[in-house]
């Protein structure tokens, strides 16, 4: 610490916390869908879909930020209903269909904004939710603020790692989703109706990407910009596997992740040289990195990416 | 597959008898003909919706898509043939991969890969004055995607990553070390522009069609695509792909054949032809290195080889088609207000439709993670 004055460590802790929330959310939901045996490559449209939905519930809502997660959530169910109506309903490739979502992401948003609000509208922006500090714990110097006085939704995105392990290890319907995951023959022979799990997880993946997208416009940017979710769709599924199919593995990943992408601020402060674009390079090498090293000790659900 | 088929699978299935037994059809048409018209009367019919709904005006809009992509020589050679060419071989590169059981879905990277290395390479002092160096270029590129794509074939073969994830990654890291290289070693002589100096006269492909912007790399993705159907259906090295793809598990079995070799090499071609697109983007169309180089040519790669059904000869065709629909959709965007990202719906729309009326059937489809990694450790 001596290196660093407690303003440069906050920041940096700050950064973290902020980037971590978007991709928790969204590596969370994707935990459960593939813990159920499905992969959606396509989060990236459904993180962008919860973004653009996040920015119209907000704006014709008088700026409620509540309304906006809430229209951020049913913009990330549609997208996953389609997702759901050709992978379960249809016996699609998911893989395909995963990357068809992303491209109907990007397409569909930026159209309908470019179409509602013309191409010269960087002046629309909404009010972000406030941070709301917990009395005491805010109050710790240097890390209070960071863990402490974030906005709701943070709490929230925290708040889903021990409730999914809890649902996953403790309930009987998180056992029957690994299961299915691992066995869906074998699940439907014990009775477990295959099918309206797979549903469940998907609409709840597809609310939780899209919560994840609408954390980037109502408690951080203030506002839509195409391409916003920039690659987290991807990076969240890259975080599952890394937290190795665990909700405290995929906990520890995203903060891991976070910290290095809030690495430049760190740099800046300590004046080191190096080139600004390969330090943003950088968390996607260490990942990659790390998951040669967990190599062959990740096991992914038997069936994922298999049509059931 | 314990759970019932869908009715399409079991259709599918019943089709494929012996033609001599079930005699009673005297023509069925084609599949491919069949999904081609499906395509049009997609376009056909969905684009007029998708623009009303938008509140566009229909007509001219349309007539600026068509004037965009066929309506002149000019556009469409300069725009449709031009758009068209990286995405072919973006289409193939993707093909070839997931031919083999390969889900690449770094063709962007590896084509910026590309790019960088034909750039760097053809503005060497040493090529300035020579007229193969736009010829020494695509060879750079192509062995710089070959590399870029290496990489995730190591980490898949050694190390067990996914490979989805870890292109998917190194997409990443190939954009931002084309933002680094055109504000460092490769910027431009007064160091103001984040782009890499002008290729020179003697560095760029020669043009193929008087007064028209179409370029030898047309002819060389044409070529690729032919060299590849020809490879995957009559080479043996073809026949070890569609098997491993297939089922690994009965390549390494019955054919005696090393999957984990295979999918690499398949894995460093598609890369290969990736970083040739980059290439042939740097030195037939741009002449210089930026960051927004690939309107993401590498992910529309994907839908161009899934609308082929990763057939080669299928993805010139697919890939002429996305060629002109996003030529059209740039004259429809300067002409008639449209936001040019539409076709990216229009995609999307025509893969989900696609998929939906024709699933993939067992032996086209890509096979699954934890077959190869059983396999592949099975199998050394």
């Amino acid at each position: 610490m001596s290196l660093l004055s407690s303003g440069v460590a906050a920041a940096f802790g700050d950064a973290t916390i902020r980037t971590a929330t978007p991709l928790l959310l969204a590596a969370t939901g994707e935990l459960l869908i593939e813990r159920a045996g499905l992969i959606n490559i396509g989060l990236e449209g459904v993180m962008l879909g919860g973004a653009f939905g996040a920015f119209l519930g907000t704006m014709h809502s008088n700026g409620s930020t509540t309304m906006g997660f809430a229209a951020a959530a049913l913009a990330g169910v549609v997208i996953m209903l389609v997702f759901a109506v050709a992978t379960l309903g249809m016996g699609a490739d998911q893989i395909i269909t995963g990357t068809a979502i992303t491209l109907l992401g990007v397409g569909a948003t930026g159209t309908l904004y470019r179409t509602l609000y013309g191409t010269a509208s960087a002046n629309l922006s909404i009010k972000t939710s406030a941070p709301v500090a917990i009395p005491f714990l805010s109050a710790i110097p240097v890390i209070g603020g960071a863990l402490f006085d974030q906005p709701m939704v943070t709490y929230f995105a925290f708040a889903l790692i021990p409730t999914v392990w809890w649902f996953l290890s403790r309930t009987h319907a998180g056992l029957a989703l690994r299961a299915i995951g691992e066995s869906p023959g074998a699940a439907l022979a014990a009775g477990i109706p295959v099918r309206r799990y797979r549903l469940f997880a998907t609409l709840v993946a597809g609310a939780l990407g899209g919560i994840g997208g609408g954390v980037l416009v109502v408690a951080q940017a203030g506002t839509f910009v195409e391409n916003m979710s920039a690659g987290r769709g991807f990076i969240a599924i890259a975080i599952v596997v890394l937290g190795r199919w665990r909700p405290l593995g995929i906990g520890l990943a995203t903060i891991f992740f976070a910290a290095t992408m809030s690495l430049q601020y760190l740099t800046q402060a300590l004046g080191v040289d190096v080139p600004y674009q390969l330090v943003l390079a950088l968390p996607y090498v260490i990942t990659l990195a790390a998951l040669a090293g967990i190599g062959g000790r990740a096991v992914p659900p038997a069936t994922l990416a298999r049509v059931g | 597959m314990l759970a019932p088929r869908s009715r399409a699978e079991v259709a599918a299935k019943s089709d494929r008898q012996p033609k001599a037994v079930t005699n009673f059809r005297s023509w069925e048409p084609p599949e491919a003909l069949t999904r081609a018209l499906f395509v049009l009367v997609i376009l056909i019919v969905g684009i007029p919706i998708a623009l009303r709904a938008l509140g566009f005006e229909v007509v001219p809009a349309t007539l600026a898509l068509l004037r965009g992509s066929l309506g002149s020589r000019y556009a469409f050679t300069s725009g449709s043939l031009v758009r068209a060419t990286p995405l072919i071989l973006t289409g193939l590169s993707v093909a070839i991969a997931f031919r083999a059981g390969v889900f690449n879905i770094g063709a962007e990277g590896q084509l910026l890969a590309g790019a960088s290395a034909a750039t760097a390479v053809a503005s060497l002092p040493v090529f300035a004055q020579s007229s193969s160096s736009p010829w020494i270029g695509l060879v750079a590129g192509v062995i710089a995607g070959a590399a870029w794509a290496g990489i995730a074939a190591v980490l898949r073969a050694r190390f067990h990553v996914l490979e989805v994830i870890s292109t998917i990654l190194l997409n990443f890291v190939a954009l931002y070390v084309v933002a680094f290289l055109v504000r460092g070693p490769l910027q431009e002589p007064l160091h103001i522009y984040p782009q890499s100096a002008t290729l020179g006269l003697s560095a760029r492909l020669p043009r193929i069609l008087p007064s028209s912007r179409l370029h030898a790399g047309f002819l060389i993705a044409i070529g690729a695509a032919v060299a590849a159907w020809w490879l995957i259906r009559y080479s043996a090295a073809g026949f070890r792909l569609r098997i491993v793809g297939a089922n690994p598990d009965a390549a390494r079995i019955a054919g005696e054949i090393d999957v984990a070799r295979t999918t690499t090499r398949a894995f460093i071609a598609s890369g290969a032809l990736a970083g040739l697109a980059g290439a042939i983007e740097v030195t037939g169309v741009t002449f210089a290195l930026y960051e927004n180089l690939s309107p993401g040519y590498g992910y529309t790669g994907i839908a161009v080889a899934l609308l082929a059904r990763l057939d080669p000869l299928g993805v010139v065709a697919s890939g002429l088609l996305f060629g002109a629909l996003e030529a059209g959709a740039s004259a429809m965007q300067r002409d008639a207000g449209v936001p040019s990202v539409v076709v990216s719906m229009i995609e999307a729309i025509i893969i989900l439709g696609l998929i939906i009326a024709w699933p993939l059937e067992r032996t086209e489809r890509p096979r699954r993670w934890r077959d190869h990694s059983a396999s592949e450790s099975g199998g050394g």
